[in-house]
């Protein structure tokens, strides 16, 4: 943020829609599977409160999918008059990667949404399970499509330039390029989580007001266990992904590690201020050697320095304290899934404390995701595609007071829109409990 | 070489069939938006319920239309969404501001019920006319000066009210009793407004493009062109006509053709979009770009070509399939 010219504006905004509009996917893609997750248990086992539980939680997925929708179409104005320079240089990939998103996964799940949330009494349950899993696939679809086309922007691959532009030599290579099964593994592995304590803290605000529904245990315990269960394997896929980016980035990942010059031994940094002015870290606090350990996997491994990239490296700060922030939200994760899931076991409920902090935790997912998404996106800078395009070479010709203002615009309107879904869910969870609250009253009086 | 003759066509083609279908499925159900204040607050839920499965897809077209010329004109998609980018953020806050407000509007607190209905109301009147103006800077070639922004500014209110027209025959088909009665008087309004604003619009689009007037008034095109006014007029004949006796017969009890009044209206819409189409067609940016010029590569094209080949007859298959799950009269929209 130097000035605001029209480049930097056109990337806050551009920032801002995208990251706003990466929240309500990032619920959707794994809600969707656990919606069908409570229908085919109660399909199987008769038991209503499977039912109740699909029914509380479709209602925030419909909240949720239309904030998508919505905010999405922002994206598809965007892509053309915030960077007209991409379509010209990229566009033999991106093109097709784009369109394929929209055909076989936005007609697909909007179409069977609509089945999925208002048909039941219209079609076979039969019809109706399969809408719901229709609508799952293509949000898993849809993610497929933009997270290839995401990485190939990190690592390309697949192509040669002819003319300035890049064409395409292999769809297989372009698609499974060297990051993408990893950032793929580990975005939908970040959906799973974000909706495991979205529903484990929504649940046990439920469960702290006195509402003890079957329904609301089941969605507790689902919500709970899937944490346990996603956050090892998200350590150990987020791991690999940062040796991917240590093979084929590695400038992002010095920026990651805070490493200025190329060392061994390099040690893992817990705090640090990365000063771009004088190439070093201010106050640095650090575990000796376990940086190089944990991605050479040798004690004395070499860890390329930000001095190899001089003038072509992300900004620094920025990248290293994202991180830092994924890392400690998942770290925060852990440990309350793991004593969550323990004192379920243990005792059939968590302690209130618990669950007072798993209801703290409900968002939590968002704050990793986005902090994960900083430091991937901030992490390719100064490169849009890396090695091809620069993004300072696809700049708009908008206008920057044009830019600005629609800027403020969103701004506003997102700070409106996210403080009422972020309320509304709540509003529905008290809702959905009044009657059983009220019950609990009554019996006491 | 013919491949990057005729691929740039299909595409025009593809995306202009998007467009239309979005104007025709997001334009009934911004209409119904736009209608939702002068409903009684059961009508209002009535409403909603009529378009409650479908306005997600239908805006799917948006993104369609959109992500073609993003894909396969990339140039035209930088220029002319560069000149419209204020009118297209405006209509974006409209579409955020409905599409979020259909949920909220019975999801949140009592108390902001109301706001939301109003939100609902004015996203998609914003929508609408954003979307009107749009076309009409598109069609001027984004010329400067008050005539052209005059043009652009009645164009709104024309596409508002087609929408308006499209949205009240959506309700007249799709709800009965007192609110099928109150959707046909605001049909035969809406008829109106649509009816003057065509009316405007085909004077002045020749007046204000010699390049456009060219192409209409000239022998033998004018003669085979003349249907296309023709029967456009004949539908607004019938519109006219058969409202006021639809509304007699609901009166008798009974809403025999009550399907009569989308279908011409979806007529309409189908005709003035030719006669646009036509106007434009090979440009793609007035006075600046054909589709050859803003084309991408043929290998591009041709690999999205092939996936729509697969992935579009399948579209329209489940996209019927959904009306039909929905089909007959709305009713109140519920989970279970």
């Amino acid at each position: 943020m130097d000035s605001f010219d029209p480049l930097t504006l056109a990337r806050i905004q551009f920032a801002a829609n995208i990251s706003f509009h990466i929240l309500f996917p990032t619920i959707s893609i794994a809600m969707g599977w656990v919606l069908l997750y409570f229908k085919t248990r109660f399909d199987r086992s008769g038991d209503a409160a499977w039912l109740d539980a699909y029914g509380f939680w479709v209602k925030i997925f419909a909240l949720t999918f239309a904030l998508g929708v919505v905010s999405g179409i922002t994206m598809s104005f965007q892509f053309g008059t915030n960077w007209p320079g991409y379509m010209q240089k990229v566009g033999n990939v991106a093109g097709p990667l784009l369109a394929y998103e929209v055909l076989t996964a936005f007609f697909l799940e909007a179409t069977f949404l609509g089945i999925m949330l208002f048909g039941r009494s219209r079609v076979s349950n039969r019809v109706h399970t399969l809408a719901t899993f229709l609508v799952a696939f293509g949000t898993t679809v849809s993610a497929f499509w933009i997270i290839a086309l995401n990485s190939w922007m990190q690592t390309p691959a697949g192509v040669s330039m002819l003319d300035g532009k890049v064409h395409v030599e292999s769809w297989l290579a372009v698609i499974f390029n060297p990051s993408m099964p990893y950032r793929l593994t580990h975005m939908l592995l970040a959906s799973g989580l974000t909706v495991a304590f979205l529903v484990a803290g929504v649940s046990a605000y439920r469960w702290l007001r006195g509402d003890r529904a079957a329904g609301v245990r089941h969605a507790l315990t689902t919500g709970v266990t899937l944490a346990a269960v996603l956050i090892p394997l998200q350590i150990l896929v987020g791991d690999a992904h940062g040796l991917n980016t240590f093979h084929h980035q590695p400038a992002k990942l010095a920026a990651i590690e805070g490493v200025w010059h190329t060392e061994r031994g390099a040690p893992l940094l817990l705090f640090a201020l990365p000063d771009e002015a004088t190439q070093s870290n201010r106050y640095a606090v650090g575990i000796p050697k376990l940086a190089s350990l944990i991605i050479t996997h040798q004690p004395d491994g070499e860890i390329r320095g930000l001095n190899e990239f001089a003038g072509a490296h992300p900004p620094v700060a920025k990248v290293f304290w994202s991180f830092r922030v994924m890392v400690a939200v998942g770290v925060a994760m852990l440990l309350a899934s793991w004593l969550a899931a323990w004192q379920l076991r243990r005792r059939g409920e968590p302690a209130p404390w618990l669950s007072r902090v798993l209801v703290a935790m409900t968002f939590s997912g968002w704050v990793a995701t986005l902090a994960g998404w900083f430091v991937t996106e901030i992490g390719r800078q100064p490169w849009l595609v890396t090695g091809i395009l620069r993004t300072a070479d696809t700049a708009s010709t908008v206008g920057g007071g044009m830019i600005l203002s629609t800027l403020l615009m969103y701004l506003a309107l997102y700070a409106v829109l996210l403080a009422s879904y972020v309320s509304v869910v709540f509003y529905l969870a008290r809702k959905a409990g009044a009657p059983a609250a009220a019950n609990l009253e009554g019996v006491s009086a | 070489m013919t491949a990057e003759l005729v691929l740039p066509v299909i595409f025009a083609g593809l995306m202009a069939v998007s467009l239309l279908a979005y104007v025709i499925l997001d334009g009934y159900d911004l209409g119904v938006g736009m209608l939702l204040p002068l409903g009684s607050d059961r009508q209002r839920d009535t409403m909603i319920a009529s378009i409650g499965p479908f306005w997600d897809a239908n805006e799917t077209w948006l993104v369609l239309g959109v992500g073609l010329l993003l894909v396969a004109f990339p140039l035209a998609h930088g220029i002319i969404l560069g000149e419209l980018y204020l009118p297209v953020a405006l209509m974006l806050l409209g579409l955020i501001l409905r599409g979020v407000a259909f949920d909220f509007r019975v999801k949140a607190q009592a108390q902001h019920q109301p706001a939301w209905n109003a939100a609902f109301a004015a996203g998609s009147l914003l929508a609408a006319l954003s979307q009107g103006v749009m076309l009409g800077r598109y069609l001027t070639g984004f010329a400067p000066g008050a005539a052209a922004w005059g043009f652009a500014l009645l164009a709104g209110a024309g596409l508002a009210a087609g929408y308006v027209l499209l949205g009240a025959g959506w309700l007249i088909m799709k709800t009965e009793g007192e609110l099928q009665q109150r959707a046909t008087r605001w049909a035969q309004r809406a008829l109106l407004g649509t009816g003057l604003a065509v009316l405007l619009v085909s004077i002045a689009t020749p007046l204000a493009s010699s390049r456009i007037a060219a192409k209409w008034f000239v022998l033998p095109d004018f003669l085979l062109l003349l249907p296309l006014p023709l029967i456009t007029l004949a539908l607004f004949a019938l519109l006219a006509v058969s409202l006021p006796r639809l509304a007699a017969r609901q009166a008798a009890g009974n809403d025999h053709f009550c399907w009569l009044p989308f279908a011409a209206s979806v007529g309409i819409v189908l005709l003035s979009f030719w006669g646009l189409a036509y106007s434009v067609f090979p440009e793609i940016v007035i006075g600046r770009l054909d589709i050859w010029q803003a084309a991408s590569d043929a290998e591009a094209l041709w690999v999205i070509l092939i996936g729509a080949a697969v992935v579009l007859p399948a579209i329209i298959g489940y996209t019927v399939f959904a009306y039909r799950v929905f089909w007959g009269k709305a009713r109140g929209l519920s989970y279970s």
